[in-house]
């Protein structure tokens, strides 16, 4: 027993080491997506400033609060997608490399293998975020004094599970469609992008999109940052928007992983591991 | 009393949908309930779906320790025998087990028991052959330290030097990444290797280095090989016994002097295990390249 549990620990830190290797393997790339992730944030947060401009003195635009509600805004967004993108890789990225048919037949529980991903996706996407933010703050001069980062952070945390339940739902695409079921995933970042009011609030939207806003754990992510951070509201007080995000989490990991091995079990009936199928 | 079969492969049945098959969707909820059926039915049964039949009712036995071989020309089902003992395909119907353990019910424990060399190594082309045995050898659960001692000892065995060990994959040439691909197999320690045409495309040196391995995996070790080859004199050279396969089914298995038994002498010269193959399937080895594959393959 205490040997197969360390046979999976092992074996999960495994996948941790293999994804460390790759980001320093392919350190130009990560330095490009690093200069990406900054521009796009800042060309985003400079609208704030923008707003205050094109509005004009009379319209009693608040600059700072804009860009401070649109900074929340990309870097939620940016540490949640990137999550969503390096657990959805998990098999996209060794099917685009060969290996997919040595990592399903080698001894491991599937959740083991999820573990592994997933651990790495959070730690990375924490220390990618916070270099994003780190520029941010500095460029914006950001007074953060009256802001409650503990609360930010506990809403972040809550609502990686759900996020990460969907994302290992998402992951399945690339295994049941081969050709393009990589490219299938940006429709769920895309559709959680337009609903969860990333750089706006929910209630301009249509209703039908505010309904599917409900369904949405970055939804709840955002409200809980921005109240933690723009208005200073004790943790306690985000208790509204933490409960859903757990109760989306209980329900989101494990269906990803009943929809996940439902999927492999199909793509091994069908023959759809093949690295050219 | 004991048995001492390696793998049991007892009416294995595979077929792949072609165009005209049934939706994706149809399939991600249907579930193999017994280790064949689908559904309780044959696959054939299921609606107007196109079936190419990869495995048709295969049943053989491999000894402990044995080398054994599987000749067969492109789709002829070899790579996808491979794979349902690899446990990367359910079978439609039939069982295969490997010491005992069922591929599809016990998967975990059949899993822990084997490794595979397929014709392409496939790695990650960035890292190094160090990164990747790693990986590998997590996988199996073996600690980092020990791998990274048990990795230079099997890539030198191999004749790779020091310098390569270090350096990206993308770097290296065939034969030298099938070299890392076999220590990889390698490092698991497994009881049954898998090789799915293991030396097609290298060059002779390596190939002879590639099949010297494979000797001495046999010998010094013990492991049960089953080797999938359109190399005829390899077969010949490394294999107990041989399967012919052609078209999903075994025409015949028998030690390679027992096969050749099978045909008369011809213009003078003592059969070959080719004149055997020519014999029973009617065609040379490199007709019939239409592989009844996997979906999109």
């Amino acid at each position: 027993m205490a040997t197969a549990i360390q046979h999976q620990i092992r074996a999960g830190y495994g996948f941790m080491e293999r994804n460390v290797n790759l980001v320093k393997r392919y350190w130009a790339w990560e330095i490009v997506w690093m200069v990406y992730s900054i521009a796009n944030s800042l060309s985003v947060s400079y609208i704030g400033l923008g707003m205050e401009v094109i509005a004009g003195a009379s319209a009693n635009v608040d600059g700072r609060v804009l860009v401070l509600y649109l900074v929340i805004g990309t870097l939620v967004w940016r540490y949640l997608s990137i999550i969503f993108i390096w657990i959805t890789e998990l098999i996209s990225i060794e099917r685009w490399e060969g290996t997919i048919e040595y990592t399903l037949m080698a001894p491991i529980r599937r959740i083991t293998h999820m573990t592994g991903q997933t651990v790495f996706a959070v730690l990375y996407s924490l220390l990618f975020t916070a270099v994003v933010l780190l520029v941010t703050v500095l460029l914006f001069e950001i007074d953060m004094s009256q802001a409650n980062l503990f609360g930010g952070t506990v809403m972040l945390i809550a609502g990686s599970f759900s996020f990460i339940g969907i994302s290992i739902m998402a992951s399945v695409l690339p295994l049941i469609f081969p050709e393009r079921g990589s490219q299938m995933t940006h429709i769920v970042i895309a559709v959680m992008l337009l609903v969860s009011g990333v750089y706006y609030p929910v209630s301009v939207l249509p209703v039908a999109l505010q309904t599917l806003a409900v369904f949405s754990p970055a939804t709840y992510v955002l409200d809980g940052v921005r109240l933690a951070l723009l208005e200073g509201a004790n943790t306690l007080v985000l208790w509204p928007q933490i409960w859903p995000l757990l109760i989306m989490g209980v329900v989101a990991v494990p269906l990803g992983l009943w929809v996940f091995n439902q999927a492999e079990r199909y793509a091994k009936r069908a023959g759809k591991l093949a690295r050219n199928g | 009393m004991k048995s001492n079969n390696a793998i049991v492969v007892n009416n294995i049945h595979k077929t792949f949908g072609k165009p005209g098959q049934a939706s994706w969707w149809q399939g991600l909820f249907t579930h193999n309930k017994s280790n064949g059926s689908v559904n309780g039915k044959s696959s054939k049964q299921k609606g107007k779906k196109v079936l190419v039949t990869a495995v048709d009712h295969v049943s053989f036995e491999v000894r402990e320790g044995e080398i054994f071989g599987v000749l067969g020309p492109n789709g002829s089902g070899k790579s996808t025998l491979i794979r349902l003992m690899a446990t990367l395909l359910l079978p439609d119907e039939g069982h295969i087990t490997v010491f005992g353990h069922d591929v599809v019910e016990d998967a975990l424990q059949a899993q822990a028991l084997i490794n595979r060399v397929s014709v392409e190594a496939s790695f990650f082309k960035k890292l190094s052959p160090m990164e990747n045995l790693i990986y590998g050898a997590r996988l199996y659960g073996m600690d980092g330290r020990r791998s990274r001692k048990l990795i230079v000892e099997i890539l030198h065995r191999l004749g790779l030097e020091d310098r390569s060990i270090y350096r990206p994959m993308e770097e290296m040439s065939r034969g030298m990444q099938q070299k890392v691909a076999i220590a990889r197999a390698l490092l698991s320690r497994p009881r049954i290797l898998l090789l799915d045409e293991p030396t097609t495309g290298l060059d002779p040196r390596s190939k002879r280095e590639v099949q010297a391995v494979v000797r001495e995996l046999q010998e010094e070790d013990g492991t049960t090989i089953i080797l999938t080859t359109h190399d005829m004199a390899e077969a010949d050279d490394l294999c107990d016994r041989v399967a012919i396969i052609d078209k999903g089914k075994i025409v015949s298995l028998d030690t390679p002097e027992g096969l050749k038994k099978l045909v008369p002498q011809m213009n003078g010269h003592a059969p070959t295990l080719e004149d055997v193959f020519m014999e029973l399937t009617g065609r040379a080895l490199k007709e019939d390249e239409d592989e009844a594959a996997p979906v999109g393959a």
